[in-house]
């Protein structure tokens, strides 16, 4: 079992109007991995991570970063810890050099430009590094976010939604960095709410819905659980009742007998569609459309939720 | 104690009034000398020595602490307010940074501004009317302690403010008034009772007052006192602030 860097106990938030955004959650981070916390927006993602990082007190629970309490020990946490926020908050009248170094120097550490030049290159933004942020677009200024979290060389780095309104080759760029900075031990923690992103990235991942931590789990495991697809036949003339002799397939009638679902696997290696249509086709039953869809995420966490009921 | 992280934080605050140079010194430099134009000559020249000091020479400490007391306010409440506005607080609150380290950081810097700021009023207000300080110790001293204790309160104003407008409230509503009726411009000897008594609660008569000692030997006060409530202001606003953090009030959820 590797070493946890992170361990977060019972922690919960209320806040003074009564609204409770987070609900006792308990989570371990081991040393080294990539871990997503998938759920939709207001489950409580940027929460659990304002505490991690102090900017919001908890109602309840501690949390040790490298053994020392966020709370108690909060120079000794805080100084291993580097956050990318969601929102584009950044001095704008400051160039990005002078920015990057701020944040390595407030982090405790003596102004290394050798690893600050470094950084900078690895984000593509040497080139920019004299510009003031307010002449930079969008993913630039998202870039020199990246670059000010990594300025202290944190050794967990959170990301909260990496990837929201970010271009194609920031994203390449950032799984690229993130990988690099894998190899190098950093723990990655980032949020999404895209199946796909934490599919792509993660060693594991935590979902997270309505303010409780529902399930952790390897990913290879937990798209299995979510790799469930939906086929919808529309048909010719429609159906009163599921044919019988085609129990062998998980089949349910919709839209008054007009569409016929079948409810599959994706990560199964026999998925059952061919032998279905063969088997429709020698029972003369037409279709003139066929569509197949992923359950939402939404669905997903309706599926969770009943599921540990 | 992250030494780093309060210089880096000091040097931020400097560079940006660096790149506000023309508001943070020329202003106040220029308001200053419009003064002494009005009140040192125009008006001045017609009215008689006070103390024995010439009335030119006697607004000199009060014009300087004038502006002192806004600039404090006015600098040390805006660095703290505009990462609230901007957001990037986020960083301030999640850096290894404690409340005191924070607060030397950002008070320090505004003292600092607030500081070079007197020096070179004074030295504006040399090239109008005779100057000499008879207690230059005491002089820096108070030059010091105002500058710092009012920097705190700015501190405390720029956490409090939830808008701009707020923001310069304060200094509209309290610091002025309080700076000009606390004697910048005469000596509250000249007032009525029951007026010269009421200024007795302006905590402002105090800091002019021993100001004003520390350049002619005399002040409408005893030197100990004026020493006493500046040295308590910025205790009270110290405690204020300890508070704050410990709360997270209008910091942190």
């Amino acid at each position: 079992m590797p070493e946890p860097i992170l361990a977060v106990t019972g922690v919960s938030k209320t806040y003074k109007g009564g609204f409770t955004a987070l609900h006792s959650v308990d989570l371990t981070i081991h040393k080294g991995e990539i871990f997503a916390l998938l759920g939709p927006n207001g489950a409580g993602k940027t929460t659990l991570i304002s505490i991690i990082c102090g900017i919001v007190t908890p109602s309840t629970g501690t949390i040790l970063v490298a053994g020392h309490d966020a709370l108690t020990d909060y120079k000794a946490a805080r100084r291993r810890i580097g956050l990318v926020p969601q929102e584009l908050s950044v001095d704008m009248f400051e160039t990005v050099l002078a920015t990057v170094t701020f944040s390595r120097r407030l982090f405790g550490r003596s102004g290394d430009s050798a690893y600050i030049e470094q950084v900078l290159r690895d984000l593509s933004l040497w080139d920019k590094r004299d510009a003031k942020i307010m002449e930079l677009s969008g993913g630039m200024k998202r870039r020199v976010l990246i670059a000010k979290a990594l300025a202290h060389e944190p050794e967990i780095l959170f990301l909260d939604e990496p990837t929201a309104g970010v271009d194609v080759a920031l994203r390449r760029d950032m799984w690229k960095l993130v990988h690099r900075l894998r190899e190098r031990g950093t723990t990655i923690i980032l949020t999404t709410h895209y199946i796909e992103e934490a599919e792509e990235m993660a060693d594991r991942v935590g979902v997270i819905s309505k303010g409780r931590l529902l399930l952790v789990d390897d990913k290879a495991a937990l798209m299995q659980k979510l790799g469930k697809r939906e086929l919808d036949l529309t048909l010719v003339d429609p159906l009163d009742a599921v044919p019988v002799g085609l129990e062998r397939w998980r089949l349910s009638l919709l839209n008054e007998g007009r569409t016929l679902r079948y409810v599959f696997d994706a990560t199964d290696e026999h998925t059952g569609i061919p032998s279905l249509l063969r088997e429709l086709a020698d029972r003369h039953i037409a279709f003139k459309d066929l569509e197949t869809s992923k359950s939402s995420l939404e669905d997903i966490f309706v599926d969770l939720v009943e599921e540990r009921a | 104690m992250n030494l780093h992280g309060i210089w880096a934080i000091y040097r931020f605050e400097m560079a940006r009034s660096l790149r506000t140079l023309w508001q943070s010194l020329v202003g106040p430099v220029l308001t200053t000398s419009l003064y002494f134009i009005v009140f040192g000559g125009a008006i001045g020249s017609r009215m008689q020595a006070v103390d024995g000091v010439s009335y030119g020479s006697f607004i000199v400490p009060g014009l300087i602490m004038l502006s002192l007391l806004t600039q404090s306010v006015g600098n040390a409440s805006i660095g703290i307010y505009f990462p609230k506005f901007t957001g990037t607080i986020f960083e301030l609150l999640s850096a290894p940074v404690s409340p005191m380290e924070l607060v030397v950081g950002y008070v320090g810097a505004a003292a600092t501004k607030s500081v070079v700021l007197g020096l070179i009023i004074l030295a504006t207000s040399a090239f109008f009317v005779p100057i000499s300080v008879l207690h230059p110790g005491a002089m820096v001293a108070f030059l010091l302690l105002t500058s710092i204790a009012f920097s705190l309160f700015g501190f405390i104003l720029g956490i409090w403010a939830k808008s701009f407008e707020q923001l310069n409230f304060v200094p509209m509503l309290l610091i002025t008034p309080l700076t000009f009726l606390g004697g910048s411009f005469y000596s509250i000897d000249m007032l009525p009772q029951p007026w010269r008594t009421v200024s007795l609660f302006n905590p402002v008569v105090y800091l002019v007052s021993g100001f004003r000692w520390s350049f002619f030997g005399k002040g409408d006060v005893d030197i100990a006192v004026s020493l006493g409530v500046t040295l308590g202001f910025l205790v009270a606003c110290l405690a204020v602030i300890a508070l704050i953090f410990r709360s997270g009030w209008r910091l942190k959820n």
